[in-house]
């Protein structure tokens, strides 16, 4: 089981790349834990996270082979 | 076959059939706010004015800069130290005299922002800050107005639209249903700490005025309640729908007696009190002995010779702290003001007394508020 983990901004450099796969994970509440764990730097960077492109504000669950993206804002222009 | 058309500067456009006659009436009865005339702005702006957006609307306080020309481009050589609002509408008036532009040489604030947009059908957002983005945001959905939002950073982009309603589910969503609160700011990079490429803000400017013009003529799909996402280095875009978010409610506020009195500098930054300001600094320089420490690491540039200071990099300011000096006021600075606040969250968590200040804007402020001077 595993879900593939799609990067933005800044969080690509946090995580290395923009696309990794991680371990099948029950829901966005527990991979956000795991998230802080494996990559602490993200502590202090907001970002929204959208489940197979759809942005989500609450716990989601998740399947086998679902996307998770981790949006950060931007303000450049 | 002329005969068929308005005039022969739409004839492109005009055979569309999507477009046609009506299609370039309704633009030339449009109304449209572009808030930043910078890398987002100049890009939309021109391609609106080619097309024969009736009335264009301009709103930038800043003055053009060598360093802009890497991507505003609207200006040329001759207009350093211009104001950006005015020299970009000129420029449109030489493409196109036919329509009518407005500029505003000011800043858009809490006090102005309402009287503005209200005399615009749609808002575009090219502004390159949060406290503009939340301001302009909360103002569009006060006023019901349609905001095409774009933002960009090093090599990528993100392009939506606002507070427009789809046509079958009436939902319409903001950038606060996507991005409640603002981040940190010291934690939230802009194009000034890492960079952006220059045909980025072209790219995304331009998917702006793209957005606008089908949402004045009413065709295709219009990307209300999602967001597409660019990267130039990965050629990816992705496209993410948003939903209301409940929490968007709590924050923004919530009529426009709150909307007045919300204070968005210290909403956006609330390290606010933490930081002193380019003019407040130069002050205190001449007025009494500072500590001043350079965070940024070793060999960054600028080289900074206008004052003494000490160097303690943010990577080694834990162990360095402890050889700062305590008797003065300390002023911290960095390249853009990011990591000085970041140092200055460890110098007070070590020192809780100090009287310490994060320099805002940094050196690249310090720079420019220099050159201001000497002109």
């Amino acid at each position: 089981m595993e879900i593939n983990l799609l990067s933005f901004g800044q969080i690509a450099d946090i995580v290395g790349k923009q696309e990794i796969k991680i371990a099948a994970i029950v829901n966005t509440d527990d991979l956000f834990k795991n998230l802080l764990e494996l990559f602490p730097a993200l502590e202090s960077v907001k970002f929204v996270m959208a489940v197979n492109k759809q942005v989500i504000q609450k716990n989601t669950l998740l399947n086998q082979n679902d996307t998770v993206a981790l949006l950060p804002p931007f303000s450049g222009g | 076959m002329d005969n068929n058309y308005s005039n022969s500067r739409y004839q492109k456009q005009e055979m569309l059939k999507e477009f046609g006659l009506e299609g370039q009436h309704k633009l030339s009865l449009a109304k449209v706010l572009v808030i930043g005339a910078g890398g987002l702005g100049c890009p939309a702006l021109l391609y609106l004015a080619a097309a024969g957006v009736g009335n264009i609307g301009i709103v930038d306080f800043d003055v053009v800069e060598l360093s802009n020309l890497q991507r505003q481009v609207l200006y040329t050589m001759e207009d350093i130290g211009k104001h950006k609002a005015e020299t970009a509408a000129q420029k449109l008036k030489a493409i196109n005299p036919e329509i009518q532009i407005v500029f505003y040489n000011k800043q858009i604030s809490n006090e102005n922002a309402l009287e503005l947009i209200a005399g615009y059908d749609l808002v575009i957002d090219g502004s390159d800050n949060y406290l503009t983005r939340y301001l302009v945001n909360d103002a569009c959905v006060l006023l019901n107005k349609p905001l095409v939002y774009g933002a960009v950073l090093r090599f990528e982009g993100q392009v939506g639209v606002f507070n427009l309603a789809d046509p079958i589910s009436k939902i319409k969503t903001n950038y606060r249903d996507l991005f409640p609160n603002p981040p940190d700011p010291a934690y939230s990079f802009s194009c000034n700490d890492v960079g952006v490429l220059g045909v980025l803000p072209g790219i995304i400017g331009t998917m702006q005025a793209t957005e606008a013009i089908k949402i004045i003529l009413v065709i295709g799909k219009v990307l209300h309640n999602c967001m597409i996402t660019y990267n130039a280095l990965e050629n990816s875009f992705y496209q993410f729908d948003i939903s209301p978010n409940e929490e968007f409610l709590m924050t923004i506020p919530k009529d426009i007696p709150a909307f007045l009195t919300f204070n968005y500098e210290r909403y956006c930054n609330p390290k606010h009190d933490l930081e002193i300001t380019i003019e407040n600094f130069e002050n205190l320089l001449s007025t009494e002995q500072l500590t001043i420490v350079d965070v940024r690491e070793h060999h960054e540039f600028p080289i900074v010779d206008d004052f003494i200071f000490k160097k303690i990099p943010l990577s080694e300011f834990e162990t360095g702290i402890f050889s700062i000096s305590r008797e003065n006021k300390i002023v911290l600075f960095c390249h853009s003001g990011k990591r000085s606040l970041q140092a200055m969250e460890i110098l007070k968590s070590n020192f809780p007394e100090v009287e310490a200040y994060s320099l805002k804007g940094g050196i690249l402020a310090w720079e420019k508020f220099k050159k201001m001077n000497n002109e």
